[in-house]
């Protein structure tokens, strides 16, 4: 049975200056449906590479990905466009949330561009999620009336609107104090459970501690990678 | 949705949405008041021009280089009501009735009532040849034109100044400069030409009294002469004829120019039609300048817009926004901004129009084709204008706009 990721060789040289940068030197690693895995790594170790590579946010220089047994590597924008819809959700450092736009309209997004639900049932979906991140009274209010910890749980509800099979965060408690990083890392541990697959950048240990698996980066190539039974 | 995406992102930013829209909605506004002023001119005019009677032609005798002959004056003149008469005795065939016209200003006097009046000598058949009828008693007959009775028919203004709203002029005697005579009829209001002459401060008489009598010339010199044809299909045949009776009787050899103009009502028409014409055109270059200049205006504030939110553009990549999504949200936003101001130029431009109208008098008529194009085309400049920047937007890597600072 193929694994649900599963990168080979993967390299992502950027050319400009006088020396070209090796942010991804080689780097093969699979990932299987469920794992709770953390990237780890000093600044500039190519984790938020490795991770956009993943997301199908960015495309590697060299190398091949399998996402569900499909080539991605060498996709159209439209393609990719559609299978970040169907298959990704993503949670970013600072929320990326919609100025001026209800949390329900914000959750509601992913929906509107693949036009799965009908309104009212979209609608439903949207503020049962903010339930489920535990924001069910808040759905009228835009990103200026939450806080940090509020907004990055809007941000979770909405990758999480199309069901995807596989969550990806690049540093999700970055902006956050302990308190909201706990209860955010709660969540992640509590959607893990329910099956869906979490990739996850941080470079701090208490945060990595949530996730069963460790990757650890250093120069663009994968140095460690070690699984806590 | 989509749609909401647009509209909210334009509120956003009302003040620069408005300025954005501005080039649009002023050169909308004054292409729609400008054809609705025109176009109520133009219908106007051919009412007018309709109303004096389709198959006239109108024959003036050649203006004099130092401004307009003085009638009563004698020497200058080149048009007698013998001309008049030759054509209708002559051109039969061609022509139902010819009236001469004469125009006199007098003082006009009833016991101790005075009015400054224009007195126009016409020819008995003068109701039929131009639509005007009379409102009571009658219009003076063939006989009384050939005797030069001293009779007359006024003109509402006139009846109004000298007799008053109840009193019934007819039968009365009215003082014509000196010469007293009887009044037989008052015509029916007409009201005021579209220039503003009060075509009902007139009195009529007949104009071989008018000459005789008031004028009091030896040439019976004519100020014009209505010639009404028997049919329009002649109209050519017609205007040769008697321009060739004109030049036989004024003794014009052939190396010199008519002493006299023809103009006939299709001719105006015409040339109404092709004054308009014109401006339509004008307009329409106008019209596509400032759409131009307001569509450019748009594409400059999309591409400001496409930077300034290239962290949602890249954010509604990464959960899945197609580059044809992105590419259609922009380019609907400067169509929703341009057929807005469309919309708003032609309110402004319409109300523009009906102000003008109020203020001058003047009639308005707004086209809904020119509305409807406005629009259409307002949108369509949204479109063309908003493609570039939409374009642009479309191209753009969704990990750039993500990791734009
Ligand atoms: N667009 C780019 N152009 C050029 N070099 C880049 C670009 N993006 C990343 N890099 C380089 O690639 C390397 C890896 O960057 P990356 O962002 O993956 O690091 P990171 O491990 O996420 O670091 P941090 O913990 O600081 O976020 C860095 O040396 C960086 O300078
Ligand atoms: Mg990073």
């Amino acid at each position: 049975m193929g694994h649900l990721i599963e990168i080979r060789d993967m390299y992502k040289i950027y050319a400009q200056g006088e020396e070209p940068v090796h942010a991804l030197d080689g780097v093969s690693v699979t990932v299987d449906t469920g794992e709770f895995v953390a990237i780890m790594g000093a600044s500039g170790s190519g984790k938020s590479t490795l991770l956009n590579i993943l997301g199908c946010l960015d495309t590697p220089t060299r190398g091949s990905y399998l996402l569900d047994g499909i080539e991605v590597a060498r996709r159209s924008r439209r393609e990719l466009a559609s299978i970040r819809n169907k298959k990704l959700g993503f949670v970013f450092q600072n929320f990326n949330l919609l100025p001026r736009m209800s949390a329900v309209e914000q959750v509601e997004l992913p929906d509107l561009y693949l036009g799965r639900l009908s309104r009212h049932a979209r609608r439903a979906r949207a503020k049962e999620l903010l339930a489920r991140v535990g924001l069910g009274s808040r759905g009228s209010h835009s990103p200026a009336e939450l806080s940090g910890g509020q907004q990055q749980r809007v941000a979770i509800a909405r990758a999480l609107m199309n069901e995807p099979p596989v969550l990806f965060a690049d540093e999700p408690t970055g902006n956050l104090d302990t308190k909201s990083s706990v209860e955010i890392m709660e969540l992640f541990t509590q959607l893990s459970a329910e099956g869906i697959t979490i990739v996850m950048v941080t470079h701090e240990d208490d945060i990595a501690a949530y996730a069963r698996r460790h990757l650890v980066m250093k120069d663009g190539k994968l140095v460690k990678d070690v699984t806590t039974p | 949705m989509i749609l909401k995406v647009s509209v909210l992102a334009i509120l956003r930013n009302k003040m620069r949405s408005f300025l954005t829209c501005i080039g649009i909605i002023v050169g909308i506004a004054a292409v729609i008041s400008v054809l609705a002023i025109g176009k109520g001119a133009s219908t106007m005019m051919v009412k007018e021009i309709s109303s004096m009677g389709n198959n006239l032609v109108m024959i003036w005798p050649e203006r004099n280089r130092r401004g307009e002959v003085r009638t009563g004056m004698g020497s200058g003149q080149t048009m007698t009501a013998d001309d008049a008469e030759a054509i209708k005795r002559e051109l039969g065939h061609l022509v139902s009735s010819v009236s001469p016209t004469i125009n006199v200003s007098c003082q006009l006097i009833r016991d101790n009532r005075n009015w400054n009046g224009r007195v126009s000598g016409v020819s008995y058949d003068f109701p039929e040849i131009r639509n005007w009828d009379v409102s009571s008693g009658r219009f003076f007959e063939e006989h009384e034109q050939r005797s030069c009775a001293r009779v007359c028919v006024l003109g509402n203004t006139v009846k109004v100044n000298l007799y008053g709203d109840d009193e019934d002029p007819v039968g009365t005697i009215l003082r014509i400069g000196a010469m007293p005579f009887r009044v037989i009829g008052v015509l029916s209001p007409k009201g005021a030409t579209g220039w503003g002459q009060d075509q009902d401060d007139i009195v009529m008489t007949p104009y071989t009294t008018a000459g005789r009598v008031l004028q009091r010339s030896r040439f019976r010199a004519i100020n014009m002469m209505n010639v009404s044809l028997i049919s329009m299909d002649d109209l050519d045949e017609a205007k040769r004829e008697i321009t060739a009776l004109l030049r036989q009787r004024h003794k014009l050899a052939d190396y010199q120019d008519n002493d006299f103009d023809t103009r006939d009502t299709t001719e105006i028409m015409n040339t109404i039609g092709s004054v308009t014409g014109l401006m339509t055109v004008l307009l329409t270059a106008v019209a596509a300048i400032s759409l131009l200049v307001g569509g450019i205006g748009i594409m400059n504030i999309m591409l400001v817009s496409v930077t300034e939110r290239i962290k949602e553009i890249g954010l509604r990549m990464a959960i899945g926004a197609t580059p044809a999504a992105i590419l259609w949200q922009f380019i609907l936003e400067a169509m929703v901004l341009s057929t807005v101001g469309g919309a708003v130029g032609v309110a402004a431009g319409v109300g523009v129009a009906h102000a003008i109208g109020e203020l001058q008098h003047w009639p308005i008529v707004v086209e809904t084709s020119s509305a409807a194009w406005s629009f259409v085309f307002s949108s369509f400049v949204g479109m063309f204008f908003g493609f570039y920047p939409a374009y642009r937007a479309s191209k753009l890597n969704p990990i750039d706009c993500l990791r734009y600072e």
